[in-house]
This record gives structure tokens, sequence and C-alpha cells, in this order.
């Protein structure tokens, strides 16, 4: 960073022929008792690359904004007591029913207050879209392997806010104390119990005593919008650092390479679109809102432990837990007067496992491939293909676990057997990724393979001409050196050999490193080399 | 403006995968294209002119919105207001929103410059000179503290350190009743012997006789108004009711009493995660769970047929009182709801009734 230099505290210094405007007044007077000249000149110009998949993190980020403006309007009218009250508001086919304080102030934010079922769903459908866009940038920087040296913090740091949105989303979703809600919390605190030794003991304290008590929401009302939303916010501030710092990523491209930064700079371009970006994200979740329900809580009516209607859906990035859970095996020990509940115990275990092999793969990566240099260029995926290939299983992997949510759905749209779905269901959470991830890798190498025919013989112009001789071929064009750039600005590593360490000893940790490295590079496709497009271009 | 020269600050490692770099030279930055609004003044005017139209069109889109909200006045008790509120609000909002947003975007596609810049970027470490002082402040703080060389007071500050957060994990304790312990919450419901079987939500007693075949009845205790915390008891209490013809229902003879001339209660809390019971198919006489459809079959003690579930439903030992109405031998002599560690022990050994055999071997 640029050193902060004392700024010279006398107004002599300052350039002579500057005009006095307001601007310049208060950029002054800032500057003189913050020395914020020193940001502005180190930040203003950065270089912003651009391409439409980068713009997946900023939509994440104003959706942000988003939720905390609508929820903090929500936080001036919420109630979240457990207290019982009668319903009296405008809401008719509730009028006189029993429910908690926490409800029937969601149904007067609905109902009775101006606005305010505008920002219930401008908060909701804006915390759908923050989940997702926060999915779809992870992907984004998983296939083109934007978290390679040095950006491994700042994966780690993305996925942690990634966990965090859908804490977020579970907690929010639970304040209403709707009949739906309420089920979900049902479903949590049986999730809990079944922990071996502290179980019972977590849902005890988590409830204030029997579920579901009188605690519980006013709990997790003081983690959805104090807690979470500062670890949040503080987290989010380290990648927004980090990102700075690291630059961002760019496609290799005709100009620009791994040592450079090729855009438009922060100040005005970037500042402008990035500025005019939010208003849209902004606008679009805002007429979404003002024209699509979400959440109708009213209909569900307040939570009673009895009725519980078919066919209801959490909200969409919860759909993986809940279908790990349905296609779990139904299993349980007794063992020394102790019970473990497999059931619970498998899905839990293999979610955590999926979440610790995403969030470190970057260091898994790096490990077998002992590059320890710096990446600044986006990979195309299909340059990657194992890579690719892996990343396509998990995204299966995560994909059967979310139909797995809708087995009944998915079973009554399609005039099945609800039990047939889900034996397919848990066939497919096995052979589903294996499937993925070999015909990624297939589609990889044939995209490769693709571009080095073209790079060698040109494309297929699509015109026809006829040869002297009578027959027909369809006329190839050659690529310009800045197209065919984009072509060949890839590393294509080998294997690793087994080699003696500085001992001159061979570990198990290096032949496993050894076959890693050769399972990931083996099937490549030779880059093209000059010779070759020489010998071509004779023809 | 190519860049040929490789940010080689590290050698590659011993072990690495071979790299093969490109062996093509990039050509550089393509040359610049001017844009329309570059090369012809009167399309730049135009440019101007739209943006300017957009974020007028955005102020215009707020004064709907506040216009909407005094306009559109909430009635109590008629809906369509609320909805109108909510979309004209919502729409003179969005029309604000997105009007800034398109006009911000054009003027910096049209009309801002896009010429293309570069940065060079550095290796990411700090510079040896840098790397050098940053040891040189933590080798001189060590040496002034005695950090290193004192390693009584170090260490013993490290073990203070680990301890301090010890009472923050007491402080949490009375998160929950301290006069009780959570198998004393889960073990127990409310239904006690003679408490008679009352419909939910209404409260009135069911006679047996009115219990008729091919439907399920939910069922709560009579008192259960009365008591402190109505909704933790029902999370537990809740029971479905069911008559069954006598040859299908295979009671085992252990359980014989349990029921009543066929009919049998059961907790109508899932044994898997705990959510309500609630799909009843009469044909089949089985129990479905919509959570994650676990199925019980009614005619074997609600046996798990299907599904995450393991254990079967437990069940409610009923009779009638001397007026016909059903009521509850005693309590559930085993906790309802989902497994937790510690179940076994809060199983009543002297009422509880195994139901025996395997338990998937009938799947639908
Ligand atoms: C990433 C962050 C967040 C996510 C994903 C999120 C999500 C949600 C969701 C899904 C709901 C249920 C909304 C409904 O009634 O349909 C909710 C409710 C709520 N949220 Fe958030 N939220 C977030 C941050 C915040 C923050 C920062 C605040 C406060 C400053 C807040 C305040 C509230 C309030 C007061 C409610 C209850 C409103 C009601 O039930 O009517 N939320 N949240
Ligand atoms: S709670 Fe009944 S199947 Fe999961």
């Amino acid at each position: 960073m640029t050193t902060t230099q004392s700024p010279n505290a006398a107004p002599a210094s300052q350039a002579p022929q500057q005009r006095k405007t307001v601007t310049s007044w208060a950029a002054n007077y800032l500057d003189e008792r913050t020395s914020i000249s020193g940001v502005t000149a180190y930040l203003g110009r950065k270089i912003f690359p651009d391409h439409w998949s980068f713009m997946l993190g900023e939509v994440a980020l104003y959706s942000f904004v988003v939720i905390l403006l609508s929820g903090t309007f929500l936080t001036f009218f919420f109630d979240p007591s457990m207290g019982h009250t009668t319903y009296e508001g405008s809401y008719v086919p509730l009028k006189g029913i029993e429910m908690s304080i926490a409800y029937a102030s969601s149904l007067d934010i609905s109902f009775d207050i101006r606005g305010g079922l505008l920002m219930r769903q401008v908060h909701h459908w804006a915390a759908l879209l923050f989940v997702a866009s926060i999915g779809l940038h992870m992907l984004r920087v998983f296939f083109t392997g934007a978290f390679r040296k040095p950006r491994e913090l700042n994966w780690v740091i993305g996925f942690l806010l990634f966990i965090l949105a859908m804490a977020e989303g579970f907690t929010g979703y639970s304040l209403p104390d709707d009949l739906l809600s309420g089920n979900g919390l049902a479903i949590i605190n049986g999730m809990v119990k079944a922990i071996p030794l502290v179980g019972g003991w977590i849902s005890y304290l988590l409830f204030g005593g029997m579920f579901p008590g009188v605690d519980v929401i006013p709990r997790l009302f003081v983690l959805h919008i104090m807690l979470l939303p500062a670890i949040l916010i503080v987290l989010l501030g380290m990648h927004m650092v980090l990102l700075v710092l690291n630059k961002h990523t760019q496609f290799a491209g005709p100009g620009k390479t791994n040592e450079n930064v090729v855009g438009v700079p922060i100040m005005p371009v970037f500042a402008a679109k990035a500025g005019g970006f939010f208003f849209l994200v902004f606008g679009v979740i805002m007429a979404i809102a003002a024209t699509f329900t979400i959440n109708p809580i009213w209909n569900y009516g307040p939570y009673d432990p009895s009725p519980v209607s078919a066919g209801t859906q959490p909200d969409w990035y919860i759909g993986f837990a809940d279908g790990a859970l349905r296609l779990a095996p139904g299993w349980e020990t007794e063992l020394f007067g102790l019970t473990f509940s497999w059931n619970i115990l498998i899905p839990m275990a293999v979610l955590g496992l999926f979440i610790v092999l995403v969030m470190f793969y970057p260091f898994i990566e790096a490990w077998v491939t002992q590059d320890k240099r710096e990446h600044h260029l986006a990979d195309r995926p299909r340059n990657a293909p194992t890579r690719t290939a892996i990343g396509a299983a998990g995204v299966v992997f995560y994909a059967v676990m979310w139909a797995g949510a809708s087995s009944d759905l998915i079973a009554t749209h399609f005039h099945l057997n609800v039990f047939q779905v889900t034996w397919v269901l848990q066939a497919l959470i096995f052979l589903g990724p294996i499937i993925a991830f070999w015909v990624t890798k297939r589609v990889a190498l044939g995209l490769q393979k693709k571009d080095r025919e073209i790079l060698l013989h040109g494309f297929e112009s699509g015109r026809i001409v006829r040869r002297p001789g009578g027959e027909y071929i369809e006329v190839h064009q050659g690529l310009d050196e800045y197209e065919s750039w984009k072509l060949k600005a890839f590393e294509s590593p080998e294997p690793a050999k087994v080699r003696p360490d500085e001992r001159g000893r061979i570990t198990t940790g290096t032949h496993v490193r050894a076959a890693l490295s050769r399972w990931f590079f083996e099937d490549r496709i030779e880059p093209v080399t000059k010779a070759e497009v020489e010998r071509a271009s004779h023809h | 403006m190519a860049e040929e020269t490789k940010m080689q600050d590290v050698e590659l490692h011993r072990d690495a995968a071979l790299e093969r770099s490109s062996e093509f030279e990039n050509p550089g930055l393509p040359p610049h294209r001017k844009r329309q609004t570059d090369l012809h003044p009167e399309k730049a005017k135009r440019a101007e002119r739209t943006v300017f139209t957009w974020f007028l069109v955005s102020a215009l889109g707020s004064i709907v919105a506040v216009a909407a909200y005094i306009a559109v006045p909430i009635t109590p008790g008629d809906l369509t207001t609320t909805r109108m509120n909510n979309l004209l609000l919502g729409l003179g909002i969005a029309l604000a929103l997105l009007s800034i947003g398109i006009g911000a975007v054009h003027w910096s596609k049209q009309l801002m410059s896009d010429e293309e810049h570069v940065d060079l970027r550095h290796p990411t470490r700090g510079s040896d000179a840098t790397r050098a002082k940053a040891v040189e402040v933590f080798t001189l703080g060590d040496q002034e503290s005695g950090f290193s060389r004192r390693s009584l007071i170090r260490n013993s500050l490290i073990g203070a350190l680990a301890v301090v957060p010890l009472p923050a994990v007491v402080l949490f304790r009375d998160l929950a009743p301290a006069d009780e312990v959570p198998t004393d919450v889960f073990a127990h419901t409310m239904w006690e012997a003679g408490t008679r079987l009352c419909l939910d939500p209404t409260g009135t007693p069911i006679r047996a006789e009115d219990v008729s075949y091919g439907s399920a009845f939910h069922v709560i205790p009579e008192d259960l108004e009365e008591s402190e915390h109505p909704l933790d008891e029902k999370a537990k209490a809740a029971v479905l009711l069911m008559r069954l013809p006598a040859d299908a229902l295979n009671e085992s003879p252990e359980r014989a009493g349990w029921s009543y001339d066929g009919i049998v209660a059961y907790s109508k809390i899932c044994t898997h995660v705990g959510c309500p019971v609630a799909l009843y198919e009469q044909q089949t006489h089985h129990l479905l769970c919509p959570c994650h459809q676990s199925t019980f079959d009614v005619k074997n003690h609600c046996k798990v047929i299907f599904g995450p579930a393991k254990r079967p439903l437990p069940q409610l030992p009923i009779t009638v009182d001397d007026e016909g109405y059903l009521i509850a031998q005693r309590d559930f002599t085993e906790p309802v709801g989902p497994s937790y560690f510690e179940r076994l022990h809060d199983v009543d050994e002297d009422g509880h009734v195994q139901v025996a055999g395997t338990t998937t071997e009938q799947r639908a």
C-alpha cells in the first residue's frame, strides 16, 4: 500500500491554481484530518477486468445491502416474543385465533403496516437471491481455478460467507413462527438430539427446556439480526480487502498476462457500472417483491406441533440438507444402553465431509500439483479437465440431495411411487457423481481437441465452394492472431514423476501424490506447438 | 503491451507437475475500436439525452411511490387494499431504482472513456527488505519482552488464556431451567392413567363407539389447555387414533390389552426427527410422515416399513372409562419422538413391551 505520508498541514502546499469549489474545500477538509487522499490515489484508478461471470459476486454483495436495508426496516416493527396473544389485526380468517406475538407481529407487518409486506417480500426475495448468487459466484471461482495461490484464503472466507448466509436464512425463516417455520425448528430439534453425548443438552439449552418453549425465537432473533450479520460483515470486509490486494483474476487474452490486469479504472467507469448495477439489482428485487408473493405466512397459520401439510418445502438452499435426511437409510443401534441414530448421524457426517472438502479444495489441489506459483489468469474450464470434472461431480452430488428434498413432489408430478423415487435417488447419490465426472472430463477433453483443430485448420466458415475437380468443400477460415491467442494461452501440465526427496527416500506420501498427480493430469491433449501450426499452414 | 516476463519469484517445486508453457508470443492488446458515440458528436448528444431521461423517470418513480403510499391506504379487513398498496408502492420504487441503474450503466457504456488500461501486478509477498524488517520487529519484541527466554511466565500466560473461557461455558447453563436435566423433559408426556382422549383442537372427549373405521382421529389429552405450556405439552402428547378391523390388526399378545375393541392409539410424533405423522392411508393402514416419507404400519404396531425412521411409533395403552369415553391407561412406556443418546434410560422397563420381528421386510 502507499505509505500514508503525514499530510502537510499548511494549506500552502495545495496546488495554488486549484479552484475553490465546495468539493475541493470538502476534500481538503477531510484530507487534512484523515489523509484520505492516499486511499483515493491508491484505489481510485485501480483496474478492474470485465467479464459477465465476474458480476455474480457483485450480485451477492448488492443483495446483501438490500437485505440489510429491508431487515432494518423489519426490526422496527417485528416483535420476537413467543408470548401468547389473540390476533385482532385485519386479516380476517385468523381473527380471534391464539398465536404467538411473533406471528401476530409478522401478520401486522404484512397487513397493517404500509410497505410492510413489501419489505418482508424484498427481504425474503433478496435472501434467496443472496444465497443463489453466492453459490453461482463460488462455482465461477471453482471452475476457473481462481482459488489458486494467492487466493486460497479468500476462497475459505467466501465459503464461510456461504455457510453464514444459509444460517441467516434458516434463522430468519424461523422468526415469523408460522406453521412451517416451527416445523423446521422441530426437525432441527430432532437432528440436534441425535448427536451423541451432548445432543440432548444442546436441545434442552437451545429451547430453554421443552420444545418449542418460549425462548427459541428471541434467541434466534439475536443471532439473526446481530451476531450473524456482524460476523458476515467482518468476513465480507476481509473478502473485499483481499480482493483489492490480490487484484481480480482475468481470462487469458491478447495483451492479458499473468503479470498484468487489463480493464477499466474504478474511477469513473467501474464505479459507474457497479453503482448502476447495484440499482439494477435492487430494482429487480423490488419489482419481484411488488408482484410475487413469497412465504405467505398467513396461509400456514400459527405454529402448532400437530398439523402439517404434505408437500411443504423449505427455502431452496436448505433443500440439500433435508434431502440428505430423506435419502439416509433407517439405521439406529443401541449399544451399552446408548442410542446411536445413524439415520441422522450419517447424513450429518456426509454433509460435514462434503463441506470440509469444498472448503479445503484449494489446498488439496495445490498439494497434488505442488504448484507454488501465483495464478492470476482464470482457467477456461476445459483446460483443467480433471478439476472441472471434480466440480461437476460435486454439483451432481448436491443436486441429487436437493432433488431428494422434493422426492414426494417428483413422485406426484411423474405419477411414480415415492418409494421408487427414493431408491433411484439413493442409487444416484453414488452413481451420479461418477457419471458426471466421467462425462465432464470427456467433454472437456473433446472441447480441447476442437480448439486444437481450430488452431491448426481454422473453423468451418459455413461457406461451401466447388473445387475445380467437382468436389465440394467447406472453406476453413483461420483465426486472427488475437482470437487464436485465447485458444493457445494455457498450460497443460504433465503428471509428476516419483522422485526421491532431499534425503534420497521415496515416502508413501510421494507415491500417493504422484498417483493423484497422474489421475489429475494423465488424460491430456497436447497443446499445439509452433511447428505444428507452421506445418498446418503449408497445406 | 505484451509483458513476456514471467513472474518467477518462486521456483517450481521439485515434485511439481511438469509445466509446459505455451511457446507462442502474446500478440498484445488488439487495437482500440472507437464507439459510435466517440465518432459522432450527435450520437453522444443523443446518449446524453437518454441518460437524462432515465434519471428523470427515476425521480418520477419515487414520486409515484410516495403518492401510492398516501393515496392507497390500507383499509383494515380489506385485503385488496393491502395488495394494491404493495403493488403500487413496490413498482414505483422499482421504477425509481431501475431507472437510475439503467441511466448509470448507459452513461458508463456510451459516454465514459472505454479505453482499456493496464495495471502491472506485483508478487503478493512483501519485498525482502520489508520481510527482514518484519522479522526484526518480532525479534525485538521477543528480546525486549523476554517472551522466549522467560518460559515460565510465558507458559503460565498460555495456560491462563486457555482457562479463561471456562466461565463463559458455565454461564450458558441457565439457558434452560437449572433444576432439571434434559431427560426430565424428554422422558414423559402429560398422559396419565384416566386422562381422556379428546379431539384436536376442540377438546371434545371421544367415545369408543364414535371411532369409525377408515379415518385417523387427531387426539390431545383432555386437560391440555389447562397445562402451563399447552404447546410444549402438545408437542409430546399428540396422538393418532384409528380403528382397524379385527382381522387386519396383528397385535402382539403382550400388547393385546393396549388397544380397545380394535381401536389403537399411537404417538403422532415421528421417531425420525419429530415431525407430526399426519397422513393415514386407510386401505393399507399405513401412516406416512410428510417430512421424509417414513411409513409406519398400523397393523403391526406401527413398525417402520419405509424411510429413514428406525423405531416404531410408541403406542399409548388405552381403554374406556365407565361413561364409555376413551382414556389412557398410563403414560407412554417409552419417550416419544426422535431418538437421543440416553433414550434407553427413559424407557419404562416394567411397562414397556418391545415389538418383535424385523421391520423392513415388507417394503411397499
Ligand atoms: C444474509 C443475511 C440475511 C438473510 C439471508 C435473511 C433472511 C431472512 C428470511 C428468509 C426471513 C423470513 C422472512 C419472511 O418473513 O418471509 C427473515 C426475517 C427477518 N429478518 Fe432477515 N435475513 C438476513 C439478515 C437480516 C438482517 C441484517 C436483519 C436486521 C437488520 C434482518 C431482520 C429480519 C427480521 C426483523 C425478520 C422477521 C420479519 C418477519 O418475520 O416479518 N435480517 N430474514
Ligand atoms: S420426521 Fe418423519 S420422516 Fe423425518
